[in-house]
């Protein structure tokens, strides 16, 4: 009987000595006070485990107040109150009210008629009082719903109100977003801040919450993330200050996770900053990396810091800034979509155009048909395009300070001198040791191809080497002029094969360049092959 | 332009059933006779195993892994197992990279 679990509240006035009382779907109990006493209300509370309660559930009929024995404070507060007989009102096996009476007017004890005239009315009562109370429960859950939706429409109308009307239209970039709220409206928001400087601030970012709350701290949190960004050129800064401001205003036990970068669209370089949320991916030909930086939500405490980390995208690559209802929806068997498939989604698909498409279908294919979604999704997807061709000198001005520019003399072994030379270019530039290795194998492979294939070890054509350094990357270049002939085709290498006699020992020289630096490119025109080659200063992948 | 000449020996010893082939220099294009004439030296003993020494090699490129392949296809078809000790840091990771390691007892 757990809805009567509760109280009985209104104790209320009454026409005559004996009257009726209701209980309400909500378990509250109105009860009429006996005609002798004086118009009052009292309440009534009800333990779950009142002996009265499993009482009247198990017997009908008409129960004299004064002769039930039972332990029960309930019974005790009646008689206090003045009631004589307790009628239980019982619609398809569930007690839904009880009739009360007080003693009679004429101060007579109850007749036997009166027993059989109040077990009748119970009985005719009881379905109407049931019908009666689910007509009331439904009228307040339509109430209920409707004034959920209102909420819901409102949240809704703030959120769209706010996220970008348009997207940031860069040379060389390609920028899509998508953004669905769940039917609840979660609070899901991002936005595109053009900076002084040409770069553009990129933002992901999510409230806990729900509705029309989680709207409001969404409009507040970006105001304040679009405030400080045009003060501080910083992401982590940026964070710190939101943050600072923000964890005055924000209601106790909210907070918004975010992730703001700077993209430097010249260059492709990024910096960015992270509050609490999802990490965001690199999608590189190498393989899918973690943008990871670490960093306390916002509007949980002051004075937070945020670590920053930087990466530099390279034509052809893309990030991918989400939120959790990607990553945390879940398929009928209750298992969760995950960052390990989305990371493995994302390194099949190079192409960031048709992305938010391809993540889609697969998020529905994983949830099925029946899927309600949870929370809302958000992708924003910022792909730097992939150059077609590159100029014959590849001058290389965009990728940073010039260290090194240098020609070797197209001979057999003088790929050796080419790694000597790259590797005191970058003495003291801080490449891990095991980096260097790599990359002096990759600049070795890539000077013997030049000089060989390119340059046909013609002692008259030099091949030429170019060392770049910025912030984030070492870029060797390796130029022959061997641009007429087809570039060699790569195959991977099968070693079984090889072994078997199947397929010629050699051929690993691209397979090894590719394995070695982190980015590899052709440039190519009719004079001229120039190989590129990019190490990262860390690796990333190791973070 | 100095024509390049082989900066590379090999010897071959034995120890047991198994034979050593101890490599120096480097190990690229111009290897190819002074490696193979020691491998070949080494199988004519039947050993159980050869191993090659690269304690003394501080450089192999893209032709000398082909060249280590060649010997590797040659030790298999004679059922003789190989090893290889003495690999850098930087030539285990190449040797896993090729697949190389799959085939060959990595020693340190």
């Amino acid at each position: 009987m757990t809805t009567l679990k509760s109280f009985w509240r209104n104790y209320l006035g009454r026409k005559e000595a004996t009257t009726s009382s209701v209980v309400v779907s909500d378990g509250s109990l109105p009860v009429e006070a006996p005609s002798s006493a004086p118009m009052k209300s009292i309440d009534l509370d009800i333990s779950p485990n009142d002996q009265l309660l499993a009482y009247v559930s198990q017997n009908r009929g008409v129960l004299d107040v004064d002769r039930l024995k039972l332990d029960s404070p309930a019974l005790e507060a009646m008689r206090q109150s003045g009631i004589k007989l307790v009628v239980p009102l019982v619609s398809q096996g569930e007690l839904i009210g009880l009739i009360n009476l007080g003693a009679r007017l004429s101060e007579q004890e109850y007749s036997r008629d009166d027993y059989t005239l109040l077990s009748d009315l119970a009985t005719q009562a009881a379905p109407a009082l049931r019908v009666a109370q689910l007509v009331r429960q439904q009228q307040l859950e339509a109430a209920e719903r409707e004034r959920i939706q209102q909420e819901m429409r409102v949240a809704r109308l703030i959120q769209q109100t706010l996220l970008p009307q348009e997207l940031p239209s860069l040379d060389s970039w390609c920028v899509s977003a998508y953004y669905q709220p769940a039917r609840a409206v979660g609070g899901d928001f991002y936005d595109f801040i053009y900076l002084s400087d040409g770069k553009v601030g990129f933002i992901v970012a999510d409230v806990t919450d729900k509705g029309v709350p989680a709207a409001l701290v969404m409009a507040t949190t970006r105001s304040l993330l679009r405030a400080a960004a045009e003060r501080l050129e910083s992401p982590g800064a940026v964070l710190a200050r939101t943050n600072d401001v923000l964890v005055k205003e924000i209601p106790p036990k909210m907070f918004v996770t975010c992730f703001y970068a700077i993209l430097d669209p010249q260059t492709g370089h990024l910096r960015y900053a992270n509050a609490g949320h999802d990490v965001s991916y690199r999608y590189t030909a190498k393989g899918v990396l973690e943008l990871r930086a670490t960093g306390m939500p916002l509007g949980l405490m002051p004075g937070m810091q945020y670590e920053e980390k930087e990466a530099t995208l390279r034509p052809g690559e893309y990030v991918l800034l989400y939120s959790d209802g990607l990553v945390e929806a879940h398929n009928p068997q209750g298992e969760m979509f995950g960052f390990p498939r989305l990371q493995e989604l994302l390194a099949s698909h190079p192409d960031a155009d048709t992305l938010n498409d391809f993540l889609l279908d697969q998020l529905a294919e994983f949830t099925g048909q029946s899927w309600e979604q949870e929370d809302d999704v958000t992708l924003v997807t910022l792909q730097y395009e992939r150059s077609l061709e590159a100029g014959p000198e590849y001058t290389g001005q965009q990728n940073g300070q010039l260290l090194a520019d240098f020609e070797v003399v197209s001979a057999p072994g003088n790929e050796r001198l080419a790694m000597r030379k790259v590797s005191e270019a970058l003495e003291g530039v801080g490449l891990p040791e095991s980096r260097m290795d790599r990359l002096e194998t990759a600049v070795a492979e890539a000077t013997m191809n030049a000089m060989e294939h390119g340059n046909e070890y013609n002692p008259e054509i030099p091949a030429q080497l170019k060392v770049y350094l910025d912030e984030s990357a070492v870029r060797v270049t390796i130029t022959d002029q061997g641009g007429g002939t087809p570039l060699i085709t790569e195959t991977k290498p099968d070693l079984e094969a090889k072994l078997d006699g199947e397929q010629s020992p050699r051929g690993w020289g691209l397979f090894l360049i590719r394995n070695m630096v982190d980015e590899m490119q052709v440039h190519q025109n009719e004079h001229y092959h120039t190989i590129e080659l990019v190490m990262l200063l860390e690796d990333q992948q190791g973070e | 332009m100095a024509l390049k000449t082989a900066t590379f020996s090999a010897e071959t010893r034995f120890d047991g059933t198994m034979a050593f082939i101890d490599m120096n220099g480097e190990i690229n294009g111009l290897a190819d006779e002074s490696l193979s004439a020691a491998y070949e030296k080494a199988e004519q003993d039947r050993p159980s195993s050869v191993v090659l020494n690269f304690h003394e090699v501080d450089y192999i490129n893209s032709t000398g892994i082909a060249l280590i392949v060649g010997i590797l296809a040659r030790a298999r078809a004679a059922h003789i197992s190989m090893a290889a000790s003495g690999l850098s840091e930087h030539y285990r990771e190449i040797f896993t990279i090729t697949r190389l390691s799959d085939f060959m007892d990595i020693q340190p």
